[in-house]
């Protein structure tokens, strides 16, 4: 008896126990920023871009709620943190959190209309919502810089390691502790009985609520921790590049986030970084070869990533591969 | 004297001009095994409705043991022990058995929030689990997903999900619906071994089933019940003859 309630829990708890793969994957990350520190600005991009494109993964793979206006809460950490650099609170580590923490306060406040209607009207409210943030930090160039944005002076990470422009490796590691810590922290909350909730809510929104669930404060609750993690992706681009302009509230921002999440897989966690890794470096090399034309084969990719369907094209590659070579890589 | 378990008074609901459920008053006792049957279009899904929460009565009330839950929501109501399964199957395709036990004992035991401990990994949890699989047998398939399930077992993974919720009173909406033959005799068998001491109201369109399961029937025409007594009695009775039976006889 106790032996097949052990053999349930073990099913149940499989995905919490860390894989060799996953550690490798990090360990993987640690090195390549000290195997090629010349890519450390590019890594650095990468890392941030993974982080807002997980952050994204936790409402959309997880909860279900789908958003145009993500690049709001990106925005907010961004310019949290870069005014409170200008006040006086130079600590990157203190403004990383609080401007995660605005952020995050800007999402509970913005949940309640997003989550009621349609996907279409969240499309919409969600667009809307980061249009207005946009327009106001353009109109409040008191605080914000307005068009000319704002610059940042930051004391050296534990006053030591200096980020930005002097210290791009140091500031590449800075992104990559922020999104590890951040990932382990969404990990363990996927795997909880209020991650499995979520689950439950994508999954069949009438059975849950027939099972008692009460879809509202879940929803709230993934969505303001959604909006923590942007910000905090925000402020990292800012604490970074040592500049935070209007453009990080632009649409592209939150298309391409989204477009990340389609190439790298949803409702994985994982999916944003890869995702990430992919439209970056695919983006990079394009840009490269073809300076006019990249958006085009961006184009091209994504078409038919969504029509063939991400899981055929691994498969079919796969098939490609020698027999040794796949038995090695599964 | 115990209150009646799942009780309406008077319960009416209009769409418009059409009356789907005109002045209904059901009484259920304790642990009664009681069935709600009627033609095509009498209202018995409005009905479930109105029970469960989904849709708000135009007047009358729904008691739940002796207390008026007509202002509650869907799940709220659910917390306070009214469970149903549904006509069509209403599962988490792409969860295991094992996962959705899961999530509804942890809904039940008010986990759902909780954000900090791993779902599965406490072992009441899983003996909990492990017991709602052995008695629907389910045990085999725990851990595959839902999806690739055979119907018969997803359609007791229905009831079981149910059950997982501990209910007082249950309402199986059409449990046997679409099952095939050979897989029917485990569905009955999981009805006869559902706990004495929760409340079954079975809306069912199957006779036989009815008939081996109920101890009283309602039948419902046109949103109103017609009568309600025991299979005996309702058998006998010449308008429920005419209405249901000798109609269904007839093709």
């Amino acid at each position: 008896m106790s032996g097949e309630a052990a053999r349930i829990s073990a099913h149940l708890t499989r995905r919490a126990r860390w894989g060799a793969g996953e550690i490798a994957f990090w360990i993987g990350l640690v090195a390549l920023i000290f195997v090629a520190p010349s890519r450390a600005l590019l890594i650095n991009e990468i890392l941030i871009a993974g982080l807002f494109a997980l952050s994204l993964d936790l409402i959309l793979g997880y909860a279900g709620i789908i958003s145009l206006g993500h690049a709001a809460f990106f925005g907010v950490g961004a310019y949290g943190a870069a005014i409170l650099a200008s006040h006086g609170i130079n600590d990157p580590i203190v403004g990383l959190v609080i401007a995660s923490l605005i952020a995050g306060l800007v999402g509970l406040a913005s949940a309640p209309l997003v989550l009621r209607g349609s996907d279409l009207t969240r499309l919409m409210v969600t667009l809307g919502i980061c249009l207005m943030l946009g327009e106001l930090a353009n109109k409040n160039s008191w605080a914000t810089g307005g068009a000319d944005g704002l610059s940042l002076e930051l004391t050296p990470i534990f006053h030591l390691f200096p980020i930005g422009f002097t210290g791009q490796r140091n500031a590449a590691l800075y992104s990559l502790a922020v999104l590890f810590l951040l990932f382990a922290l969404a990990r363990r909350i996927v795997q909880s009985p209020f991650g499995l909730s979520l689950r439950g809510l994508r999954e069949n929104r009438l059975r849950a609520g027939a099972l008692g669930i009460s879809a509202p404060r879940r929803l709230i609750a993934i969505y303001a921790l959604a909006a923590v993690y942007a910000g905090a992706a925000g402020a990292l681009v800012a604490q970074t590049t040592q500049i935070v302009s209007l453009d990080v509230f632009d649409f592209h921002r939150s298309a391409d986030a989204l477009l990340m999440l389609i190439i790298g897989g949803t409702g994985f966690l994982y999916g944003g970084i890869i995702g990430a890794a992919l439209f970056i470096a695919i983006k990079d090399g394009l840009s490269t070869a073809t300076p006019e034309y990249w958006e085009f084969w961006i184009g091209l990719l994504l078409v038919a990533l969504v029509l063939a369907g991400r899981e055929r094209i691994g498969a079919r590659i796969a098939g490609l591969l020698p027999r040794r070579a796949r038995g090695s890589a599964a | 004297m115990n209150a009646p378990a799942l009780e309406t008074r008077g319960l009416a609901c209009r769409f418009g001009g059409l009356i789907a459920t005109d002045n209904v008053s059901l009484n259920l006792a304790p642990g009664a095994r009681h069935a709600l049957i009627g033609p095509n279009g009498a209202g018995k899904t409005t009905l479930v409705n109105l029970l469960t929460g989904m849709v708000k009565p135009t007047s009358g009330q729904v008691l739940l043991q002796g207390e008026d839950v007509t202002a509650l929501s869907a799940h709220a109501r659910v917390r306070r022990g009214l469970s149903r399964t549904f006509q069509i199957n209403q599962l988490f395709p792409d969860m295991t058995p094992a996962e959705q036990l899961c999530l509804a004992v942890g809904e039940r035991l008010g986990e759902g929030g909780n954000w900090r401990g791993i779902a599965g990994a406490d072992r009441a949890m899983a003996s909990e689990v492990e017991d709602l699989l052995r008695r629907f047998d389910l045990m085999s398939v725990m851990d595959q997903p839902t999806r690739q399930l055979a119907y018969g077992r997803q359609r007791l993974l229905e009831i079981a999900l149910a059950l997982a919720s501990r209910p007082r009173v249950l309402l199986l909406d059409e449990p046997a619906a679409g099952v095939p033959e050979g897989e029917r005799a485990d569905i009955l068998a999981a009805l006869a071994a559902l706990p004495a001491d929760v409340t079954i109201l079975l809306i069912e369109h199957d006779m036989d089933l009815v008939f081996r399961f109920a101890q009283r029937i309602s039948v419902l025409v046109a949103g109103r019940m017609l009568m309600e007594g025991s299979p005996a009695e309702v058998a006998a009775d010449s308008r429920v003859r005419e209405v249901y039976l000798g109609a269904d006889a007839h093709g």
